[in-house]
C-alpha cells in the first residue's frame, strides 16, 4: 500500500518536472524550429531549409556582434578575474570596518537594478568625455563582474588558512612566490568559477550594455534588441541555436566524462 | 608589499565607475535642466500616469514573484529529495536555457503566444477554443516567470539541501505528516532561500521594460518602460533619474526586508 | 540575493571547470576565428583613393535600411572603413547625437528630425561639389525636402514614402467590416483587438488629428488634448503597439488592419505570394490624407570624416547602387536614375510608387519646437499608460 503511493508520489513528481522542463524549453525548441524556417517571417512556416546556417556568417553585423560579444565576454571575465582577486586577497585580510565598507559597495552593482546601473554608467562617461563605444561596454561589464568574482573567490580565501602562506614565509619563500604556491592553488577553483560566472553574465546581458554601447559596436543582445521590431533575420536563430546546442554539449561532454577526483 | 596594496585598483575602479556614477543619478534626479536643485523629478512618480505604471509593476512583479515561488519550491524539493545535490546535471538542465540569449526567449513566446501562434493552432487542433494570450498582463507574467524562475529555484534547492536527511527523518520518526513536516521542518528552514528568492525575482521584475514591451504589445506601461523612454526617447533625463530614484527606494526596502532574515543566508552557499 | 545564484551558479558551473575546461578554449578559439575575419574583410581594402582610403566612417542609419552588400562594396571601392550602426527611432536617434558621446560622420533621420537638428545647429551643410549624383534624384523630392531643409544645403534624400492602412482582407470579410478607406476606420468597434497601431509619437497622433481633421502639425493644445482622448478611446481597440512589427503580424494573419509604412509593401506582396496564403493584403492611403515622409542622409556638426560622409552619400546615389537597395529594403526611392532602371510592372506598382498627385491633403511632419515636442511626449504618455 505504502509502496504504491509512493509510486505515484515519484509519477507525481516526475510528471512536475516534465511540465517545468516543457514550460523551460517550449520557446528554445521553439527558436530551434524557426531556424529552420524557409519564410524570414516568424509566424509562418515557409518549409524547411538550412540556408540561414550557411548565411549566418555571411552577415557582417553578426559576425561582429559575434566577435564582440565573445571578446568582451573574455576579456571583461579577465580583467574583473585579476582585479577582483586581488581585491579579496585585500579584503579577506581588513579589519571588520573597512571590510563592511567594501563589500558593501561590492554589493550595490549586484543589488541595483540593472536600469539603473546601465543609466548611472551611462551618465558617468559622457561626464568624463569618454566617448561610448567598445570601452565602455567593456568598462560596464567589467564593473558588473566583479563582484561576482569576488563572491566567488573569498569563500574559498575563507577556507584557507593563513598559517600555510606564514610558513612558506618562514622557509624563505618571498611573498609573491608564496602567494603562488601556497594560497593560489587552494583559491583557484573560486577563481575559475568567478571567471566563468563573469563570462556568463557579460554573455546574457543587455540592458547595461543598452545604454553604454556607442557607435558601431554591438553585442548579440544588443543586435537582436535592434532587429526584433523589424522582424529578426531567421541566421540569428541558427546562430543561437548552434551556441545553444554547443553549451548543451559541453554540459553533457563534462557530465558524462570521467570524474576527475577533487575535494 | 602590502596586502592592502592589492584593494586599490579595485578601491579605484569603484570609485569611478560605482560610486561617481550613483551620484550622478543623484545629481540629475535632484536638479532641473538649469542646474538648480529640484524634488520635481522625484514628487512626478505621484503623476497619474507615472503611478499607475509604477502600480502596474508593483502588482505585476508582486503576481510573478508569488507564481515563482510556488512553482519552484515544489521543484527544488523534489531535485533535493532524489538526491541530486551529488550530480548537479539535472540541476543543470533547468538552468541551461539562461545560456541562451533573455531576448530571444521572450521572443519565441510571442511566437508561442500569438493569435496564430503555436498554443492557439494546437488548441484549435484539439477543437478546443482559442485563447487571446498575447498582449495582456498575463502574457507579462509569464514572461517574467518565465525569465526569473531560475533565479527562484536556486536559492531555494541550495537552502534545501543544506537541511539535513535526519533532520526530517527525526520529524517523521515522531510522527509527523508531510504536511506537518512541511510547516514545521521544510518551510522554517528554508526561509533564508525563499527570501533571496523573492527578491532576486522581484527585483528584476519590477524593473524590466523588455518582457513588457516584447509581450504586453507596447500597451501597457511599467515604470520601467517610462524610464527607459525618458533616457533613449531622449524626452528628459532628469526626469528619469528621479524615477530611478524612487526605484532605488523600492529596491532598498525590499533589501531591508532581506536582510531581516538574511543573516545567516549569504556566504554560506558553500 | 544575487550572491545566492552566484554561489548556485559557481558551484555548479565549477563543475563544468574542473570537468571540462573545453567552455573557456572554445569560446576563445571561437572569437580568434572571426577576429581573423575580421582583419581580412578590412585589409583588402587596397584601392587607393587619396586620404580618404584608410579612414574610417561612422554611419548611423535606420535597422534593415541597408543592403549589407553596399557597404561591402563602398568599402571595397573607396577604401574607407565603414563603422555601421542602427537606430530605431527618430526620437531615440536625436538624444545620441545630440549627447555626444559617440560622433557620427553620417545619419539618415526623417524630415521633421532633420528641421530640429537643423534648427538646433546640429548638422552641417554639405558641399554638393562632392557629392555630383545628387542630380540623379527626382527634383520632386528636392522640392519636397524644402519643407524642413528650406535651401535644400543639409540633406539629400534616401527613402521617401507614406504612412497608411494595411488590411487583411478575408479578416475583414469575415468580421463583416468593408474595407478602410479612412482613419476614422480604425475606431470601428468591430475591429476590436484585430488593430495594430504605431509605437511612435508623431505617427499615432497624426492618425488621429488626420481623423479629426487636424494638421498633423498642429501646436494647438485643445486639438492635441482631443486627439489624446481618441487615441484613448481607441486604445480597446489596438491589439498592439508596434513599429516595423506590423509587417510579420499582418503577414501572419494576426490583426486584421495595420498603419503601415508603404515601404514593406513590396516585400509583403511578395511573401503573401511565396507563401501561398489564403488571404490577400491590401494597402490604402486614408482619404483624410496621410503623412508623406523622407529619410534623407544628413551630416551632424561633429563629424569627423566629412569627405568619407560625401563620398558615402555620392555612392548611394549612384543608380545602380540606389537600385540594388531599393530591390533589398523596398521602400521607394526618389533616385530618378534608379527608377528607370527598374522593371515597368514595378514602376506601375501604386503600393510602391503613389502617385504624388493623390497625395494632396498629405503633409511632411515639421519640427515643432521643443515645448510642443514635450507636450506630444507627455500627452503620448498619458495615452499609453491609460
Amino acid at each position: 500500500m505504502t509502496k504504491l503511493r509512493r509510486n505515484v508520489w515519484q509519477i507525481w513528481q516526475n510528471f512536475y518536472m516534465v511540465i517545468i522542463m516543457l514550460f523551460l524549453y517550449a520557446p528554445i525548441v521553439t527558436m530551434i524550429v524557426l531556424s529552420f524556417n524557409r519564410s524570414k517571417s516568424r509566424n509562418q512556416w515557409g518549409g524547411f531549409t538550412l540556408e540561414w546556417y550557411t548565411q549566418m556568417f555571411a552577415s557582417r553585423n553578426i559576425t561582429n556582434a559575434l566577435y564582440n560579444t565573445l571578446v568582451i565576454a573574455f576579456l571583461s571575465a579577465l580583467i574583473a578575474t585579476v582585479i577582483g582577486t586581488a581585491a579579496s586577497i585585500a579584503i579577506n585580510s581588513m579589519k571588520p570596518l573597512p571590510k563592511t565598507i567594501f563589500m558593501g559597495v561590492t554589493n550595490i552593482p549586484m543589488l541595483n537594478a540593472d536600469i539603473v546601473t546601465g543609466i548611472s554608467l551611462m551618465l558617468a562617461f559622457i561626464a568624463f568625455g569618454i566617448s561610448l563605444g567598445f570601452q565602455t561596454v567593456l568598462i560596464a561589464h567589467i564593473t558588473f563582474n566583479i563582484p561576482y568574482v569576488i563572491l566567488s573567490v573569498m569563500p574559498k580565501l575563507k577556507q584557507t588558512s593563513r598559517f600555510t602562506y606564514e610558513a612558506a614565509m618562514d622557509l624563505g619563500a618571498g611573498p609573491v612566490s608564496a602567494f603562488f604556491r601556497v594560497v593560489f592553488p587552494d583559491i583557484l577553483p573560486g577563481v575559475l568559477s568567478g571567471f566563468l560566472l563573469a563570462f556568463t553574465m557579460s554573455l546574457d546581458d543587455f540592458i547595461i550594455t543598452h545604454f553604454t554601447r556607442g557607435a558601431g559596436i554591438n553585442t548579440l543582445s544588443t543586435l537582436i534588441y535592434s532587429e526584433v521590431r523589424r522582424g529578426i533575420k531567421p541566421s540569428m536563430y541558427a546562430l543561437s541555436s548552434v551556441i545553444f546546442v554547443v553549451v548543451l554539449a559541453l554540459l553533457l561532454i563534462s557530465n558524462f566524462a570521467p570524474k576527475r577526483k577533487q575535494s | 608589499m602590502s596586502k592592502k596594496m592589492l584593494s586599490w585598483p579595485y578601491a579605484l575602479w569603484m570609485t569611478g565607475f560605482i560610486l561617481i556614477p550613483l551620484a550622478l543619478i543623484f545629481y540629475y534626479g535632484l536638479t532641473d535642466k538649469t542646474g538648480a536643485f529640484t524634488l520635481a523629478n522625484v514628487i512626478a512618480i505621484t503623476t497619474a500616469e507615472h503611478a499607475k505604471a509604477l502600480w502596474l509593476s508593483l502588482a505585476l512583479a508582486f503576481v510573478s514573484t508569488v507564481i515563482c515561488l510556488l512553482l519552484a519550491y515544489p521543484l527544488a524539493m523534489i531535485l533535493r529529495n532524489r538526491g541530486i545535490g551529488q550530480n548537479s546535471f539535472i540541476v543543470f538542465i533547468f538552468i541551461l536555457p539562461m545560456w541562451m540569449n533573455f531576448l530571444l526567449r521572450t521572443l519565441a513566446w510571442q511566437t508561442l503566444l500569438e493569435k496564430n501562434g503555436v498554443i492557439n493552432a494546437f488548441l484549435s487542433a484539439l477543437h478546443l477554443p482559442t485563447q487571446s494570450l498575447i498582449n495582456t498582463p498575463g502574457a507579462i507574467v509569464l514572461g517574467m516567470v518565465y525569465n526569473f524562475l531560475p533565479f527562484m529555484v536556486l536559492p531555494i534547492y541550495n537552502v534545501l539541501c543544506k537541511i539535513d536527511d535526519d533532520t526530517i527523518n527525526a520529524a517523521r520518526d515522531l510522527g509527523a505528516n508531510f504536511l506537518q513536516t512541511l510547516v514545521w521542518v521544510w518551510i522554517p528552514l528554508s526561509i533564508p532561500g525563499v527570501i533571496s528568492g523573492i527578491t532576486m525575482v522581484f527585483v528584476p521584475a519590477l524593473t524590466t521594460f523588455v518582457i513588457s514591451s516584447l509581450l504586453g504589445g507596447s500597451k501597457i506601461l511599467l515604470i520601467g518602460n517610462v524610464i527607459e523612454q525618458e533616457f533613449t526617447k531622449g524626452s528628459n533625463w532628469h526626469l528619469g533619474a528621479g524615477l530611478s530614484l524612487v526605484l532605488m527606494i523600492f529596491i532598498l526596502i525590499s533589501m531591508a526586508v532581506v536582510a531581516r532574515y538574511d543573516k545567516n543566508g549569504e556566504g554560506s552557499g558553500f | 540575493m544575487k550572491k545566492i545564484i552566484a554561489y548556485s551558479l559557481t558551484a555548479l558551473s565549477l563543475a563544468l571547470v574542473l570537468t571540462a575546461c573545453g567552455g573557456q578554449t572554445d569560446s576563445g578559439s571561437a572569437s580568434s576565428g572571426t577576429d581573423a575575419g575580421n582583419a581580412t574583410s578590412t585589409a583588402d581594402s587596397g584601392s587607393d583613393e587619396g586620404d580618404l582610403a584608410g579612414s574610417t566612417l561612422y554611419v548611423y542609419n535606420w535597422g534593415e535600411y541597408i543592403d549589407e552588400d553596399v557597404i561591402d562594396q563602398f568599402e571595397d571601392e573607396t577604401g574607407i572603413e565603414v563603422v555601421y550602426d542602427l537606430f530605431e527611432t527618430n526620437e531615440e536617434m536625436y538624444p545620441v547625437i545630440e549627447a555626444g558621446g559617440v560622433t557620427y560622420d553620417v545619419v539618415c533621420p526623417s524630415d521633421y528630425m532633420i528641421q530640429k537638428m537643423i534648427e538646433n545647429n546640429m548638422l552641417q551643410e554639405i558641399d554638393f561639389d562632392q557629392v555630383p549624383n545628387f542630380d540623379q534624384i527626382d527634383p520632386a523630392y528636392v522640392e519636397m525636402s524644402q519643407a524642413f531643409d528650406p535651401d535644400n544645403r543639409y540633406s539629400v534624400p534616401y527613402c521617401w514614402g507614406t504612412v497608411g492602412i494595411l488590411y487583411n482582407t478575408s479578416r475583414i470579410e469575415e468580421l463583416g467590416v468593408e474595407p478602410p478607406t479612412r482613419w476614422a476606420d480604425l475606431w470601428d468597434e468591430r475591429l476590436a483587438d484585430e488593430i495594430l497601431m504605431q509605437d511612435s509619437v508623431r505617427d499615432a497622433f497624426m492618425v488621429a488629428l488626420k481623423k479629426d481633421g487636424y494638421s498633423m502639425n498642429s501646436a494647438d493644445e485643445a486639438e492635441l488634448q482631443q486627439a489624446k482622448q481618441d487615441l484613448i478611446d481607441q486604445k480597446p481597440l489596438v491589439q498592439a503597439y508596434v513599429i516595423d512589427q506590423v509587417r510579420d503580424k499582418m503577414i501572419g494573419g494576426e490583426a486584421a488592419v495595420g498603419v503601415i509604412y508603404s515601404g514593406e509593401m513590396l516585400y509583403i506582396q511578395e511573401e503573401v505570394a511565396d507563401l501561398g496564403l489564403d488571404y490577400e493584403l491590401e494597402y490604402v492611403i486614408p482619404e483624410e490624407g496621410t503623412n508623406l515622409w523622407i529619410d534623407s542622409w544628413v551630416i551632424p556638426a561633429n563629424a569627423q570624416n566629412k569627405a568619407g560622409a560625401e563620398a558615402w552619400i555620392n555612392f548611394l546615389c549612384r543608380p545602380e547602387i540606389a537600385k540594388q537597395n531599393f530591390e533589398y529594403i523596398t521602400y521607394p526611392t526618389p533616385n530618378k536614375g534608379a527608377f528607370d532602371l527598374l522593371d515597368e510592372e514595378l514602376q506601375n506598382n501604386k503600393a510602391v510608387f503613389p502617385d504624388i498627385d493623390s497625395l494632396d491633403n498629405s503633409e511632411v511632419y515639421e519640427y515643432l519646437g521643443e515645448d510642443v515636442d514635450t507636450l506630444y511626449n507627455e500627452l503620448w504618455k498619458e495615452v499609453k499608460s491609460n
